[in-house]
């Protein structure tokens, strides 16, 4: 499964893997561990049959324990090898975050520049699949407050490439976010060879000049196809994928909404407090005056997550429709 | 049936203390648990249901275990395999059945996966996915009953043989042990994790003998079998209710289907290793032992399994029939009263 120097057409979940595939085959420094990424390889059969070519030693089936999974990434990280740790779900974080947030993300820090954590840990989140309470949470907003941290959610499989690689590269901890609903029902492009895309940068998805829509992970799609249903419509919209939420990219940010004077925001995970408030804010401080209407957020309702029975995901999870009527309402504002 | 394995049986019958009609009714427990079990699955064939997970392979273990569980004064802390212990302590097939299809009169509204019971009237208490994070809070609810001086109680605990690994297990073990709380901790060892075994989960195969380290008693037996299962726990239970604090009880059994509906476990082990623990399946070797010791005859034992597959008929038809919850009930009890992030 060489990659050729030529493009071809993959969904997120072959990109994921392929580009895991490259990492391990080009670095012998590069370790997967997490639960079931061996002889299963992985619940999504990302790492399938990694196990037989790179040997146990660099695709580890590790003993369910998500904080000694990252904490010893960690310690791997810090003496020189390239740990890609795997949390099985994003859910299944939370007895991780001690090691995230607490040692990870200060290791550099702490020790004055002595010791790095080039760390980066994996996890399918999101919605829509049916995951009920316990495998459907996004978890972004949960992170993206901790200083030495770095978070990107790619939506395209040409993204997922260019940013996996980059996280690779990276000299600090990245937690990369791979939107589950996205895995098998996303196909694009994706170039041939190694390249990265800097972390930290947005990508204009689709050119506009009425409104600017900034979103990540799964909604980008369904706000591509709610602005292209607009377009129809006479109204013109852009659409922002931030790809990165931390560092987020100001500049595409801010040169979109000076463009189109008005900023809707639309994300999978609550409102309060999530990603859309910080981006709110600082589109308020640098381009308040240049606005033509107050800033929108269009977010799930401020609840736990989404149930099991159909009708509490549907309650939860936006539309394509749902977000093209927030479009229109600005629109017409 | 070899001779001698009835006369131990016999032998442990008269140990265990357990009448005929308790016999009984551990069989038809396990018979009602595989029936519910292939429903699930069957719902989930026919897409009537996005998901479901069997405890296949559990059912001696479970229905042995809820058997030494005292109704109205024990409590469950359960996880998501354990069908049989709900059904043991007095969930009912419709109850189950309410949770699979995730109708608005289920426990938790519809709102957790299928197998997520949750039953404060049967002593069950409510759990998430997560796996371990319950140990801690049936610890803290054995600490409750001692606090409040209640003798005669305690809390049975269970958890896969995997999430042992989980740190929050090992906490939990060492409070109780520190505390001499009313806990039984029982592992429901199936050798696997979805796709990981036994060997890549841990470097002491054993999981009982960890209970030395705790300064607690432990305890292995064949989760195959149902008596055993519940000589096990009934000593461990009798002990913590007699304030003898807690004990470690691993049952060794397998897990006899793929992890769930969504996973294939043909991708990390053999069919011939299936086959090969499937001749020790619990429910034809007990069917066997209670032929033989003349406890129930086989016209006894066709009547109930007809009972069985008539109750989870009906079972299934009245939870089918109910309704979904109203996309309203997404906002209910996050806090007691009304609730907004912005006041
Ligand atoms: C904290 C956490 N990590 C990972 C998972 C994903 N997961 C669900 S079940 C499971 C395997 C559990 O194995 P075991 O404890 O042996 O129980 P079994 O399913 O075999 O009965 C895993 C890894 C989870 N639910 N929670
Ligand atoms: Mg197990």
């Amino acid at each position: 499964m060489a990659v050729s120097a030529s493009s071809k057409v993959m969904n997120n979940v072959e990109t994921v893997r392929e580009t895991l595939y490259e990492a391990m085959k080009n670095d012998d420094r590069t370790v997967i561990l997490g639960e079931d990424v061996g002889d299963r390889g992985n619940v999504f059969l990302i790492t399938k049959d990694f196990v037989k070519e790179f040997g146990p030693e660099r695709v580890i089936d590790t003993p369910i324990a998500e904080a000694s999974i990252v904490g010893i990434a960690v310690g791997m990280a810090m003496e020189g090898l390239r740990p890609i740790a795997e949390i099985q779900f994003a859910d299944f974080i939370y007895p991780a975050f001690n090691q995230i947030v607490g040692e990870a993300a200060k290791t550099r820090y702490r020790s004055n520049g002595e010791y790095t954590c080039p760390l980066v840990i994996r996890t399918p989140y999101g919605g829509g699949v049916r995951g009920a309470l316990s495998h459907s949470v996004s978890i972004e907003a949960l992170f993206y407050h901790v200083p030495g941290l770095k978070i990107v959610a790619p939506a395209f499989p040409a993204d997922v490439k260019g940013l996996l690689n980059a996280a690779i590269d990276d000299p600090d901890p990245v937690l990369f976010l791979e939107h589950k609903k996205t895995y098998r029902l996303i196909k694009g492009e994706v170039p041939g060879g190694h390249y990265t895309i800097p972390l930290g940068k947005a990508d204009v998805k689709k050119a506009g000049t009425q409104l600017t829509v900034v979103s990540y992970g799964l909604y980008v799609h369904w706000a591509l196809e709610a602005a292209n249903q607009l377009e129809t419509e006479g109204i013109s919209v852009e659409v922002v994928d931030l790809r990165s939420i931390r560092p987020m990219d100001r500049g595409t940010i801010l040169e979109s909404v000076r463009k189109t004077r008005k900023l809707l925001i639309v994300h999978e995970d609550n409102k309060f407090g999530g990603v859309g408030a910080e981006i709110s804010a600082m589109v308020a401080e640098e381009a308040l005056f240049d606005l033509d209407a107050p800033i929108r957020r269009h977010c799930a309702p401020d609840v736990p997550a989404m149930g099991y029975a159909l009708p509490l995901e549907e309650e939860y999870m936006s539309s394509p429709g749902e977000m093209a009527e927030a479009m229109r309402e600005m629109a017409r504002f | 049936m070899a001779k001698t394995e009835i006369t131990q049986v016999r032998n442990s019958l008269e140990r265990q203390g357990l009448s005929d009609d308790q016999l009984k009714a551990i069989f038809r427990n396990m018979l009602l648990q595989r029936q519910l079990d292939n429903r699930g699955f069957q719902l989930n064939r026919q897409g009537k249901v996005p998901f479901a997970l069997g405890s296949e392979g559990h059912e001696a273990l479970q229905s042995g275990a809820a058997m030494a569980f005292e109704r109205g004064k024990d409590l469950l802390a359960p996880y998501y395999r354990d069908l049989g212990l709900a059904l043991g302590i007095g969930l009912t097939p419709y109850e189950i059945m309410l949770s699979i299809f995730a109708r608005a009169a289920d426990h938790n509204g519809g709102r957790q996966f299928p197998n997520h019971y949750s039953s404060k009237k049967a002593g069950l208490i409510s759990f998430s996915s997560i796996l371990a994070a319950h140990i801690p809070h049936a610890v803290g609810a054995a600490f409750a009953m001692q606090y409040r001086k209640e003798s005669g109680r305690a809390v049975l605990v269970t958890c896969g043989d995997g999430t042992t690994s989980e740190g929050e297990w090992h906490e939990s073990m060492n409070f109780a042990a520190v505390h001499k709380l009313p806990l039984v901790m029982l592992v429901e060892n199936n050798l696997w994790a979805i796709s990981t075994p036994l060997s890549r989960q841990m470097g002491q195969p054993d999981i009982y003998k960890r209970a030395e380290g705790y300064g607690i008693p432990g305890e292995q037996f064949d989760g195959f079998d149902p008596i055993a299962s519940y000589g096990a726990v009934k000593r461990a239970l009798d002990r913590a209710r007699g304030g003898g604090g807690p004990t470690l009880l691993e049952g060794v059994c397998y897990r006899f289907l793929a992890h769930s509906t969504d996973d294939n476990d043909m991708t990390y082990r053999t069919r011939d290793e299936v086959t090969a623990h499937r001749k020790d399946d619990p429910l034809p070797r007990f069917e066997r032992v209670l032929l033989e010791l003349g406890i129930l005859g086989p016209p006894e034992i066709d009547a109930m399994r007809k009972e069985v597959l008539r109750e989870t008929n009906e079972a299934t038809d009245r939870a089918e029939a109910m309704p979904f919850p109203a996309a309203s009930e997404l906002y209910t009890n996050l806090y007691e009263g009304a609730w907004e992030p912005w006041q």
